[in-house]
């Protein structure tokens, strides 16, 4: 099954983006034009058909197809046509560890806290006021969050001057592990993460409600207080451990599109994950990169989904290995 | 009769507030209840017979709401309890057999850690290889295998749901057992083995139950005594062979004359009419549109429940001359 879905993505992958108008070679020479160089029209050809040749675009398409599949499966993603001779799993993998740090976690806290807040939404015996935030996380969930994010930098960044305007971190600082660029990489971090998890927050915190709500009217609740079992045991141990099951499910698949659906954010802030590699490679038709980036999301949902699949029958023993 | 009752009910009401309407589920309803004993509650649905079982676990939920009255049990009001003293009184003194045991078990936790929480939430001092032995032994005693201690509900039949929940009900020895419709989501031939296991661990413990029901069979073969409800009010109480071979109030003789008999071959005998909506009830006794025997008092006076005779308690208007 997982291989099906990857398979068939990869395929739809390599149709795609040749299906979409514009010419990745032109491109690039379109951009080397507008910086002064290569004017003369038969050298450009020949240039032209280098290039062709050099990306193997000038095969016929289902070698290119075979081909690509082939490269795939071996994680050979090819050059990158606009960072020519960078290879594409490099950039992959260069930009990676920001998106999951950002994104992935950013994702992760803003299901922890909803799922916390919406189950003490429905809980009857929580304080009065924790009902006033079901309004609040229905604005907040209505909000895109590349809006708050540009929002979010007027105000911190702009008027405040107390958080960085975009990047992962300082220029000029080179990336090594101590506390110092730690502590940059947070104060970097904080502005986009603030902005995925305030504009997610509501999603989890109303689903876990619509969830709770249900659980709460189920007998093995009555039976829990009726064994007079302390709130917090029948709050954790017996209301959201069963409401969890269904935010999990959602989780799973929330993770997997989580750089895909988060481009804008790392557009907004400039901060460069894949999303942002993602963008740079739409805007300059490269097939290899697209192709690859896109390649890799579908593989992240499918993993995402394959793990959950896995450790799902760990918190709910009604379904079967 | 003070010190030796298990569980002494006086004048308790509970209504549901819907709509700016009090609507009286349990309507000024007094019992008492010996130790030992097994007192069966029986009425048509609605009548109040589980609102009266959450109200004294202290489970009912808004709408519903205690009005009035008392339940003594061990000495203290139980209607009268802090949180904490209410939740430290569940199961340790009352517990409760649930409804709908089907669906009574948390579907993710498996059976020897719903059974291991209760006693936790008691602070015993219990050791764990105190608790596991004590949870096999109470398997054992309901005619569990052990291996059920490691399995998820999902795993297990309904007549097993029902028979853990049966051992999870005396777990810390309660004086006083509600079992609500215990087996009424079982077949007929699960239903009187479950009774049979109920009754026995009731027995060796020598707590009290109340059993609520509508399975008349079912009642005569386990209650001791039976109380029947109408309405939100208990119209008769009485020892359970009197019950059925004299019944006092209307309403019971019209229930017995409703249960299919092998002997006598008969059309059904239905009672007429139904039951009132609790929100427009007749004036008077509330039985009286349905009653064959009503008279003009009927309408005006409502009957309270009285002593007819030493063991025997009814409410109607009629009953001292029928029986005199």
């Amino acid at each position: 099954m997982f291989l099906v879905v990857v398979l068939l993505a990869a395929t739809l992958n390599f149709i795609i983006p040749r299906m979409a108008p514009g010419d990745p070679i032109g491109a690039v020479l379109e951009e080397l034009r507008a910086r002064g160089a290569g004017t003369q029209s038969d050298a450009e050809d020949e240039i032209v058909a280098a290039y062709r040749a050099r990306f193997g675009l000038d095969q016929p398409t289902h070698i290119q197809y075979f081909r690509f599949l082939f490269n795939t499966l071996r994680f050979d993603l090819g050059y990158s046509i606009s960072y020519y001779p960078q290879k594409v799993e490099r950039a992959l993998l260069r930009a990676l560890p920001w998106t999951v740090g950002l994104l992935a976690i950013s994702t992760v806290l803003s299901f922890a806290a909803g799922s916390f807040f919406g189950a003490m939404m429905a809980w009857p015996r929580a304080p009065g006021f924790m009902r006033r935030f079901v309004p609040m996380f229905m604005v907040l969930s209505a909000v895109p969050y590349y809006l708050l994010g540009l929002i979010l930098v007027y105000v911190f960044a702009f008027v405040m001057r107390i958080l960085p305007l975009g990047g992962a971190y300082s220029s000029g600082t080179i990336p090594q592990l101590d506390l110092d660029f730690l502590l940059d990489v947070i104060r970097h971090g904080m502005l986009p993460a603030l902005s995925i998890v305030l504009t997610s927050v509501g999603f989890w915190a109303l689903g876990m409600r619509g969830v709770m709500v249900t659980v709460l009217g189920e007998d093995y609740l009555t039976l829990a207080e009726a064994k007079g079992l302390p709130d917090r045991r029948i709050f954790f141990g017996y209301a959201m451990r069963n409401a969890l099951l269904p935010q999990v499910t959602s989780l799973a698949i929330a993770l997997g599109t989580v750089a895909s659906g988060s481009v804008l954010v790392e557009v907004v802030f400039n901060y460069p994950g894949i999303g942002w590699l993602l963008y740079n490679a739409l805007r300059s038709s490269d097939y290899y990169m697209v192709q690859g980036v896109t390649f890799f999301l579908i593989l992240t949902v499918a993993v995402s989904v394959l793990i959950v699949d896995m450790i799902y029958p760990l918190l709910d023993p009604r379904i079967e290995r | 009769m003070s010190q030796d009752t298990a569980l002494q009910v006086n004048n308790l009401r509970v209504s549901y507030m819907t709509g700016g309407q009090e609507v009286k589920a349990v309507d000024d309803v007094s019992f008492s209840l010996y130790p030992g004993e097994r007192l069966g509650v029986v009425g048509e649905s609605g009548s109040g017979k589980t609102t009266l079982a959450l109200a004294l676990m202290r489970l009912h939920k808004p709408p519903a709401y205690i009005m009035g009255g008392e339940a003594i049990l061990d000495g203290s009001d139980i209607l009268a309890l802090e949180r904490e003293e209410i939740r430290q009184t569940r199961w340790s003194k009352l517990s409760l057999i649930p409804q709908g045991s089907m669906n009574s078990l948390n579907p993710v936790v498996k059976i020897k850690h719903q059974m291991a929480d209760a006693i936790e939430a008691h602070e015993r001092g219990w050791t764990r290889r105190q608790i596991a032995k004590h949870i096999t032994e109470l398997l054992g005693r309901v005619g569990l295998p052990d291996s059920v201690a490691e399995m998820y509900p999902h795993e297990l039949s309904g007549g097993m749901k029902q028979r853990v929940c049966i051992a999870l009900a005396i777990i810390l020895e309660p004086s006083v057992i509600i079992a609500d419709e215990p087996t009424s989501a079982l077949d007929v031939v699960v239903q009187r083995v479950v009774m049979q296991t109920l009754n026995d661990v009731q027995e060796q413990l020598n707590a009290a139950m109340i059993i609520i029901g509508h399975d008349m069979g079912l009642m005569a073969q386990s209650a001791d005594r039976l109380a029947v409800m109408y309405a939100g009010k208990m119209v008769e109480v009485a020892p359970i062979s009197s019950f059925f071979s004299d019944p006092q109030h209307p309403y019971s003789q019209l229930l017995i004359n409703s249960l299919p008999s092998p002997e006598e071959k008969r059309e059904l005998a239905a009672i007429p009419g139904s039951q009132p909506s609790l929100l427009e009830l007749p004036s008077g006794c509330a039985f009286h549109p349905r009653c064959p025997i009503a008279e003009g008092r009927c309408e005006q006076e409502i009957p309270l429940l009285r002593n007819i005779r030493e063991d025997r308690r009814a409410a109607c208007h009629l009953v001292e001359e029928q029986v005199s």
